[in-house]
């Protein structure tokens, strides 16, 4: 098919209007711009309008274009290179890696170009499949390691119909421009494959066959993992007001959680996360794989002040690279910071574009889209019989911390698991800052439903009791609520409150989970009777020292067990008076 | 180039114009010309056809249907050179202070954003001397972090004493909405401090038009930049970037944009963004910190919550206080491990407690707060308030950890602060026997 081609009619910041002037235009396809000085700049076709006037989304800025600059359309949709080498790496939104751009200029200058993947590395491909085989998309024609997994060469999920191997190479040394197959249809047509090929971002990737998430996604984080649990292959979001601890959330639980790949798209927020990231991450071991953690993340940053036409295609480039490693059979997560920040760059394009406003000005379609990426994640039975998943945790950034907001509500509407982020909380240095009482999941936690009731039973009860406190002060209340408040200031402060900055504290796997969890129960459970509330407090002040300490201390430390008699003594003590009253 | 001069303009509002002309680009500087020979600056922001809209930098008041554009084959561009040190410009680029015009380089305006894999992980403390800084939001190189205050409060000593206390190789104040008196303080201070010969300033005052403050943090960026390239550690002050929001405003709304929360337009947040994000510790070269004010009265206005977002954490002032709550450094955890070992144990301690004193105050105004505990934690509080949120108390961060355990002695008992036994062992001051505070209480 010929390239349709046009020129500039119209600038305004991101958004420019194009006269089709030949060919056929499809929407969404790539189109490149090109500058007097020769830079072509890369956009996406988002509208097509009467009188062949075309509106695209230039993914540069767009300074110095003229009327009549000349227009190139691509008749293909922004894709992402997906191949092995991906694992370990940092791009842009639009995959440029961010390394190999940084040994041309310091500065993102526009229209740099550079390979989405080495193409430079030779991998070592073994075959699985022979001459006269049958294939299809999806097919796998081999494996290569690629850090520590074996990573499926398959043959381009968008081959219809079958096809029969006319040529494999023998196992060797391959880079991913090398043909490692030639392939045949019925009518003789043949086809050459690569290790690498391209897939349409912004459509989803379709399932084999589509499972529920059932089974907890441990993310070391007690709050997470207790009361309000995320699952493989499950969505979560956390909304809360900007330095109430979105980002510490999300690092930790990048570094933690027991997911084989992590993904960050680090979308429209500070550069200076991601870069703690990419710098922190190569150093740090991975301790149930004992490799770099680096070595399961990619990281695809559009922060907040690169173009913003390039912060949507980073959300879907995410996206589809975590369903291409859920095709290669893993549990992948996706960290998306900020949804809010891709739904302001949909806001920008549509107000230019003059649409009708909804509210706050977001567009109309705004909870369509929002649905439709959430609904990305998902459990999936691979063709061997074997199960994987892609989880998607978002943050969103309410204006004013109101949750009350278009894109808040919409997320709310889409995921599984709603971590509020609390101002108060966060003041008060109660990290992670997550609602104790309005936060929500459906999905199973680490400990039973049973104990999970119980917890949130107490919280309720101290908070009711907290603001009783306020109104009549210690004496308005019976040293019995005193009792149960302190009972519930505790858990909150000894295992819901984590220090991500503490070693050993920052991260409980499910095993010691489960100690802690008994311990806390432990002392929920016995009834102290103590006569002031002066004694109350200071016996529940040295609990809590104690079990701090405790918590501070490694599993293997030989004073583990001491401490853990320590705290048990101190709970028995009181419980004795009771005994002897 | 050829520079061509067009006549036929269209239309003339406040800080917007519109004209008909051929071959413009797309942010290119134009000049307009007056009949009497007058000129000023205006850049394209809009082509439409042959339709171009530019944003006038003196203002659409006194441009006539005979006024000429006449494009200049650039973009805006700002002087760069070392003698612009001790200089004072306005935001038209020009010099203001009655001084020669230089002859230096141009540098890009609004140039695009590093390579993050260029930047560094900032790791260095800058001391400033103010404790609510240096002890509880510790200010790190490279930092961007505002003061959020109301119209009225000292931000702007603050931000000078800030500046002339650390070791800055070079500091640019971008004045934007100043009144002159402010102007003046600000030029007085840093010569106080003697800091002129390392000081530009970009001045816009409220006589001038509000293009001009809208290129006054570009232009101090452009160059605080260049400096920062050549190694120098930069600190750029942005006073006030509520007032730069709003002729955003006033533009984006000459422009019939759709506002999207108060009338805000919808790139707010990419606006701020991209200015804040220029802080940067680069690789290889110096840094840029930029300290910056947002006035606000509230917290969750579009301006403070985009900027809050943004940001690197904020100083939140008050009734001449810096506060605790509402105050925040994103990178202390970055440095506070470095500094002395009780930093950290100390800072969430003090914090912890003057948390459990903010909820006793709510209940006190009920007449509920009758217990001993209760009433030390009050006092703990007002002791806090009064030797540690002063912002114009000078303390070195070792004086002020001190403090911070004198005060803990003062009111609580050791059991009560929730510090690690080595910790309290190490520091707790015995027998009320106190390093700073007895001091500042005799004094």
């Amino acid at each position: 098919m010929e390239k349709a081609k046009g020129k500039v009619v119209s600038v305004n910041e991101s958004l420019v209007g194009a006269e089709n002037t030949q060919g056929a235009i499809m929407n969404g396809e790539v189109a490149y711009i090109i500058l007097e000085d020769g830079k072509r700049l890369k956009a996406e076709v988002i509208d097509v309008k009467p009188g062949k006037l075309v509106y695209l989304q230039v993914f540069e800025d767009t300074s110095w274009m003229k009327v009549g600059d000349i227009v190139e359309f691509t008749g293909l949709p922004l894709a992402v290179k997906l191949g092995p080498g991906i694992l370990g790496t940092v791009t842009d939104g639009l995959q440029n890696p961010l390394y190999k751009l940084a040994e041309k200029e310091w500065f993102l200058e526009r229209g740099m170009v550079v390979e989405p993947l080495d193409t430079n590395v030779k991998w070592h491909f073994t075959p699985q499949i022979k001459k006269g085989d049958v294939v299809s998309g999806s097919s796998i024609l081999g494996t290569v390691p690629e850090k520590m997994f074996q990573h499926k060469i398959f043959v381009p999920f968008s081959v219809q119909g079958d096809y029969t191997v006319e040529h494999i190479v023998a196992e060797g040394d391959y880079t991913i421009k090398d043909t490692i197959s030639t392939i045949k249809d019925s009518l003789g047509n043949t086809m050459d494959l690569t290790m690498a090929f391209d897939w349409p971002v912004k459509k989803p990737m379709p399932f084999h066959e589509r499972s529920v998430p059932t089974e907890t996604l441990p993310t070391g984080m007690r709050i997470l993992d207790a009361l309000f649990p995320i699952a493989y292959g499950g969505t979560a979001c956390s909304p809360g007001p900007f330095g109430a601890g979105k980002t510490v959330l999300q690092h930790s639980i990048a570094k933690h959680s027991r997911a084989d790949v992590v993904i960050i798209a680090a979308c429209g927020e500070r550069a200076g996360e991601a870069v703690e990231v990419f710098k922190d991450f190569p150093e740090l071991i991975d301790p149930r794989t004992g490799k770099s953690l680096m070595d399961r993340t990619y990281i695809v940053g559009n922060t907040s002040s690169m173009p913003v036409a390039a912060r949507e295609a980073s959300v879907y480039m995410a996206t589809a690279v975590g369903e291409y490693y859920r095709k290669q059979g893993l549990d992948v997560l996706i960290l998306a910071d900020s949804t809010s920040r891709w739904a302001q760059a949909l806001r920008e394009t549509s107000g230019r574009k003059e649409e009708i406003p909804g509210p706050e000005a977001f567009p109309m379609y705004i909870s369509t889209l929002i649905s439709a990426f959430y609904d990305r994640a998902g459990v999936e039975i691979l063709p061997d019989g074997s199960k994987s998943s892609l989880s998607i945790i978002g943050t969103v950034s309410p204006a004013g911390g109101n949750f009350d907001e278009p894109v808040t509500q919409a997320t709310l509407l889409s995921t599984g698991a709603f971590l509020g982020l609390s101002r108060e909380l966060s003041d008060a240095r109660k990290y992670p800052a997550i609602d104790r009482i309005d936060s929500n999941s459906k999905y199973s936690s680490l400990i039973s439903d049973g104990e999970v009731r119980f917890l949130k039973d107490l919280l309720r009860e101290g908070k009711t009791i907290a603001s009783n406190l306020v109104l009549m002060g210690e004496r308005g209340i019976t040293n019995e609520a005193y009792t149960t408040y302190q009972k519930s200031e505790l858990l909150d402060a000894v295992f819901l409150q984590q220090n991500s900055f503490q070693d050993v504290d920052g991260v409980t796997n499910p095993e010691r989970l489960r100690l802690m969890f008994n311990m806390v129960k432990k002392i929920i459970d016995t009834s102290v009777h103590i006569e002031t509330k002066e004694d109350i407090r200071s016996h529940f002040n040295f609990l809590r020292q104690a079990f701090i300490d405790w918590n501070y201390m490694k599993m293997d430390d030989s004073n583990f067990d001491n401490q853990k008699s320590k705290i048990l003594n101190l709970v028995k003590q009181k419980a004795h008076v009771k005994e002897n009253v | 180039m050829l520079k061509k001069t067009y006549e036929n303009i269209d239309s003339i509002g406040r800080a917007i114009l519109t004209i008909q002309a051929k071959d413009v680009h797309n942010k290119e500087l134009a000049e307009v010309i007056y009949p009497d020979g007058r000129k000023a600056f205006a850049q394209v922001i809009a082509l439409n056809g042959s339709k171009v809209t530019l944003q006038l930098f003196a203002g659409g008041f006194g441009v006539s249907t005979n006024c000429k554009v006449r494009f200049l084959g650039n973009p805006v561009q700002v002087g760069f050179s070392d003698e612009m040190l001790g200089r004072v410009y306005a935001g038209n680029g020009q010099p203001i202070d009655g001084g020669p015009q230089l002859v230096s380089d141009m540098t890009r305006v609004a140039g695009p954003s590093i390579n993050p894999v260029k930047r560094l992980i900032p790791k260095n403390m800058i001391r400033t001397g103010v404790p609510m800084i240096d002890v509880f939001n510790t200010l790190v190189r490279s930092q961007k972090i505002p003061i959020f205050a109301r119209a009225g409060e000292p931000y702007n000593r603050l931000l000078a004493n800030v500046a002339t206390q650390t070791d800055a190789d070079v500091i640019i104040i971008g004045g934007v909405g100043l009144k002159y008196d402010e102007y003046h303080y600000f030029k007085e201070r840093i010569e106080e401090a003697g800091s002129k010969s390392k000081t530009i300033m970009f001045i816009h005052t409220h006589r001038d038009s509000i293009v001009e403050g809208l290129m006054v943090p570009d232009l101090a960026l452009a160059v605080g930049e260049r400096f920062a390239l050549q190694g120098k550690n930069v600190f750029v002050l942005l006073s006030d970037m509520t007032q730069w929001s709003d002729y955003l405003r006033q533009v984006a709304n000459a422009q019939d944009q759709i506002p999207a929360n108060q009338g805000y337009p919808g790139d707010l947040y990419s606006q701020l963004a991209s200015r804040y994000e220029k802080a940067a510790d680069i690789d290889g070269a110096g840094s840029l910190t930029i300290l910056g004010v947002t006035t606000m009265d509230d917290v969750t206005h579009p301006v403070p919550d985009n900027t809050g977002y943004i940001t690197e954490g904020q100083f939140f002032m008050k009734d001449g206080y810096l506060e605790l709550f509402g105050s925040l450094s994103r990178l202390k955890q970055q440095v506070n491990d470095k500094t002395r070992d009780d930093h950290r144990s100390i800072m969430n301690a003090m914090a912890r407690l003057f948390s459990e004193a903010e909820e006793r105050v709510k209940a006190q105004k009920f007449g509920s707060v009758k217990d001993e505990y209760s009433l030390r934690l009050l006092d703990y509080r007002k002791t806090f308030q009064k030797e540690l949120m002063d912002p114009f108390r000078y303390l070195e961060l070792e004086d002020a950890l001190d403090l911070c355990w004198d005060i803990l002695a003062n009111h609580f008992k050791k059991e009560e602060v929730v510090l690690s036994s080595e910790l309290v062992n190490m520091y707790w001051p015995e027998n009320q026997k106190f390093k700073i505070l007895k001091n500042s209480t005799n004094e």
